[in-house]
């Protein structure tokens, strides 16, 4: 039997009429946003499109003035990135968000360590390290990122591909209804990036919709599901790879397509 | 086996990578390598005075106050930042707890020592809460605000005591706040209460930072603040938190202090200030934060006192000391860049 995606399937994360504006300049002037399960979702647009603004807000990072998220049809108010990660969005930011010179399973448990079950734990706040070092190892497996065993390494001696990894494990371990990985690729070199859309996409066979902004238009054609081009504050059009090319996209971006 | 001279150069490289790798990740081994070589060479060189059981306990008393002092500093420079005013502290809050016993506190009369000891610690958590609202709230770096309270408390001191110096007598010879002073015996080695203590707390503090998820974000915030605040830590918090901890050691320094000099004055440990930034550094924890070892600064604080001692019982001119202890900071700080390029 093929596998032929139900047309009534609903959205994980669906996003209406966001507004934002600072000052006199408005970032977001009604933008929705879909994204289905299982699917990878990219996000492209000129700059100053609101790419970053819509993907700060569906991440707890910026709060909208208007508009509302729903993640599995309930209406989420995010005041910040960690009420966003509670709900299970994940996002991977730009900037390689990792601590240099901590070991791989400290950075995939940063900021949410766990701690040893009874009083240990409870009052002398002692961490579990040995069960969040198998938890890690496990995330690593299952993105099936051979090549960092050492899981007690520190992270900057890895490569630029393997922190990324790094990051995307530590989004897929804790994400579980969506991952947004903010141009994930743009501080690698060609190999690495192919690692790094190997990785999203083992997530999407994981069952683990991904929005991905990217710049680079073919990481984006080799890896996207569909496509949501936004511009001027709004998302303009939804395509796909198969029914676009390249330079179709890119001239609904920038406007081109109106004239 | 195969000896190709292009397998010989890799290997020699790999050994020098070797090496960087291990400093990387053991940041106590070049301290504790420079340690146990001075005691060797100055055993040596001590004509038989050095490696005395006596000379040693001698050695650890002396390192006692800068040692507790030292822990809070390597706290603050574990995320980046620097406390020049350690030493200005400590003396303020010594002054503080010796007149209250003696004379009171303002508008109280005398009061015991363990009131004394408590308002001590509590008054070293409100210096150590100013350094930190200023670095965090006004977001003013930590070598100006230290800087300055450096002179301020340095002046207060002087005004709050008069410029008196407080006794033992005054105190009270078996005073709780001299209990630091009193001597026991470690095996063969005269060691003090306060030296005990000293070990007690570096025991707790590598505990808490190693241990504990709050060690591991004082850490990241000193690594990469930015990283660590996307990560979700709450990294106002997190430096609010070292300071006013750091804050707690002025006063238990303050306390070590007490038993050791038998008395209480402006005076004291004028050189605690820098000694306790040489000790930490010395000690293999980068001065640009996210990295060292508190064990590694009490190492630091021991390799001061036995190039001191050492230097003078090999029968060294004194004026020598201060060089030797210069080169090793400039060595540190130079072994430290270049661990810090592993894998860059």
């Amino acid at each position: 039997m093929s596998t032929v995606e139900a047309t009534d399937t609903k959205p994980v994360l669906q996003a209406e009429g966001l507004i934002k504006r600072f000052g006199r300049v408005t970032a977001l002037a009604g933008a929705d946003l879909d994204l289905y399960p299982g699917e990878v979702l990219a996000v492209i647009g000129d700059n100053g499109a609101g790419k970053s603004s819509l993907i700060k807000c569906i991440g707890g990072a910026m709060v909208p003035d208007e508009g509302t998220i729903r993640l599995d049809g309930d209406v989420q108010r995010f005041r910040s990135p960690t009420d966003a990660q509670q709900v299970g969005i994940e996002t991977v930011h730009q900037s390689l968000a990792v601590a240099p010179a901590l070991d791989i399973a400290a950075n995939l448990f940063l900021g949410r360590e766990w701690r040893k079950p009874g009083v240990l734990g409870s009052v002398f706040r002692v961490m579990d390290r040995s069960r969040m070092r198998e938890r890690a190892r496990q995330a690593l497996d299952d993105l099936g990122i051979g090549t960092l065993q050492d899981i007690t390494q520190a992270v900057e001696t890895l490569s630029g591909g393997q922190r990324q990894a790094v990051a995307v494990a530590r989004a897929a371990a804790f994400g579980s209804k969506v991952v947004i990985l903010d141009e994930p690729t743009a501080a690698l070199g060609v190999r690495e990036s192919r690692q790094v859309l190997a990785l999203i996409e083992q997530l999407r066979d994981q069952g683990l919709p991904v929005i991905l902004i990217s710049h680079n238009m073919p990481d984006v054609f080799a890896v996207a599901d569909r496509i949501h081009i936004q511009r001027l504050g709004r998302r303009i059009a939804v395509v796909t790879p198969q029914t676009h090319t390249m330079s179709d996209a890119v001239a609904i971006m920038t406007g081109a397509a109106d004239e | 086996m195969t000896s190709s001279a292009s397998a010989l150069m890799h290997d020699g490289q790999g050994v020098l990578d070797r090496i960087q790798r291990v400093l990387h990740r053991y940041p106590v081994v070049s301290p504790a390598l420079v340690l146990a070589l001075a005691l060797v060479v100055f055993t040596i060189t001590g004509d038989g005075r050095f490696g005395r059981p006596q000379t040693v306990g001698l050695m650890l008393q002396q390192t006692a106050v800068l040692a507790t002092l030292a822990i809070g500093q390597t706290l603050i420079i574990l995320t980046a930042g620097i406390d020049l005013a350690v030493g200005s502290a400590m003396i303020l809050v010594h002054l503080v707890m010796a007149k209250a016993v003696v004379d009171g506190l303002p508008g109280v009369g005398p009061v015991p020592a363990i009131v004394a000891l408590v308002v001590g610690i509590l008054l070293g958590m409100l210096l150590g809460a100013i350094h930190a609202g200023l670095v965090t709230r006004l977001a003013l770096p930590p070598f100006i605000v230290t800087l300055g309270t450096f002179y301020v408390f340095q002046s207060v001191g002087l005004v709050y005591s008069e410029a008196q110096t407080i006794s033992a007598d005054a105190m009270g010879r078996d005073s709780l706040l001299l209990l630091t002073g009193r001597g026991l015996s470690l095996g063969p080695v005269p060691i003090t209460w306060g030296v005990l203590f000293a070990l007690l707390l570096y025991a707790v503090v590598s505990f808490v930072l190693n241990a504990t998820a709050w060690g591991r974000h004082v850490y990241a915030v000193g690594d990469d603040a930015e990283a660590a605040r996307l990560a979700g830590i709450k990294v106002t918090r997190v430096l609010f938190s070292v300071y006013v901890v750091a804050g707690v050691f002025y006063a238990l320094g303050a306390w070590v202090q007490l038993g050791r000099s038998l008395s209480a004055s402006v005076n004291a440990a004028t050189d605690a200030n820098l000694a306790s930034i040489t000790a930490v550094v010395i000690g293999g924890t980068s001065l640009f934060g996210g990295r060292g070892r508190i064990l590694g600064t009490l190492i630091g604080a021991l390799i001061v006192t036995v190039f001191r001692v050492g230097l003078s019982l090999a029968g060294v001119d004194v004026f020598y000391v201060n060089m030797a202890i210069g080169a090793l900071i400039l060595v540190a700080v130079g072994l430290d860049q270049w661990i810090r390029k592993v894998g860059a």
